[in-house]
């Protein structure tokens, strides 16, 4: 065989292995590329169309919704690189729409300027130690205070998605070289909770 | 004052601002691609009609999704709307949702510990 034909094997049982690595974390959606608009309203109707004809309950078709909007818009308001000094912002990143027995994950990940790292990790941890008061409070403040940004983002992404799912994010940061971090983001959404 | 009234999709809201008939309304979706273009005409509006109105103004907001960028607009229109009844006019704010969402009922609550204005939290059935 020559080196294209092993090419084409390795890739076709890579295309396996995926699959089969989606069924192992019942993968519902993947997509690797620039989050637009179009991408997000394509998304959250393809989504909100399965959990209806899944019969899920109004409260968990809602959460889901709102969660995937404000984790696809944080990607594509946020995601960047820096390419001789100069800030791209590409709103590119990874989205992964899990569901299982028990619960809806939704997960994103993206590239972040390591000068992002601790004010990130700041407001993570923030939402994370804080109630459902608490975090109702601090809505309240970062709305009260908060400028939109000239990204259209109001600070209040995170808060909400914590708000919304009662369960504290997931997150973490990789490392990709001397500049860069794979941010992770994970939200869980528990089904059958009314 | 001109009439606006726009259509909503499903990114973007139905909005009434008519002063001949009293429609003052924001309901359906809000998730606009740019949330400041879409809502400035609207603010732009309430700040000039916050100067000539005379009668009472009951603003009504019957959403049923609106993200985070936008709730930070509905905040400004509820501002200007504070501003309009601190500076001596009648208003009143109807906020209304679904009886099963929560969430939007607490978004409400949010709004009126807010802002300093009458308000009023109505709950309807999607039935």
């Amino acid at each position: 065989m020559d080196g294209k034909g092993t090419d084409i094997k390795e890739f076709l049982e890579f295309i396996y292995s995926f699959y089969k690595s989606m069924k192992e974390h019942h993968v519902q959606l993947v997509y690797e590329g620039e989050i637009t608009h179009q991408i997000t309203k394509a998304f959250t109707s393809l989504t909100e169309t399965n959990m209806e004809l899944g019969e899920e309950s109004q409260s968990t078709q809602k959460k889901v919704f709102h969660v995937m909007v404000e984790c696809l818009q944080n990607v594509g308001k946020h995601a960047e690189y820096i390419v001789d000094t100069e800030i791209h912002r590409d709103g590119r990143g990874i989205f992964l729409l899990c569901k299982n027995e028990h619960e809806y994950t939704i997960t994103t990940g993206n590239m972040v300027n390591k000068s992002k790292f601790s004010e990130m990790t700041e407001v993570l941890e923030k939402i994370n130690s804080l109630d459902k008061e608490g975090l109702k409070q601090l809505y309240k403040q970062q709305i009260k205070e908060g400028r939109l940004s000239n990204k259209g983002g109001a600070g209040l992404g995170f808060i909400d998605i914590a708000k919304k799912t009662g369960n504290p994010l997931i997150y973490n940061f990789l490392p990709i070289n001397d500049e860069y971090l794979f941010f992770v983001l994970t939200s869980v959404i528990s089904r059958y909770n009314d | 004052m001109e009439v606006i009234k726009i259509v909503g999709t499903d990114d973007t809201p139905s909005v009434t601002l008519d002063v001949a008939n009293e429609i003052f309304e924001v309901s359906g979706r809000s998730l606009p691609e740019d949330v400041a273009a879409f809502y400035e005409p609207i603010l732009d509006w309430i700040e000039r009609y916050s100067e000539e109105a005379t009668g009472k103004t009951v603003f009504n907001f019957k959403l049923v999704y609106f993200n985070t960028a936008s709730s930070k607009m509905l905040l400004d229109i509820l501002l200007k709307l504070e501003e309009m009844y601190e500076s001596g006019k009648e208003v009143l704010v109807r906020w209304h949702f679904p009886d099963d969402d929560e969430d939007m009922q607490e978004a409400g609550e949010e709004y009126a510990d807010i802002v300093e204005v009458p308000f009023e939290q109505i709950s309807y059935s999607m039935d």
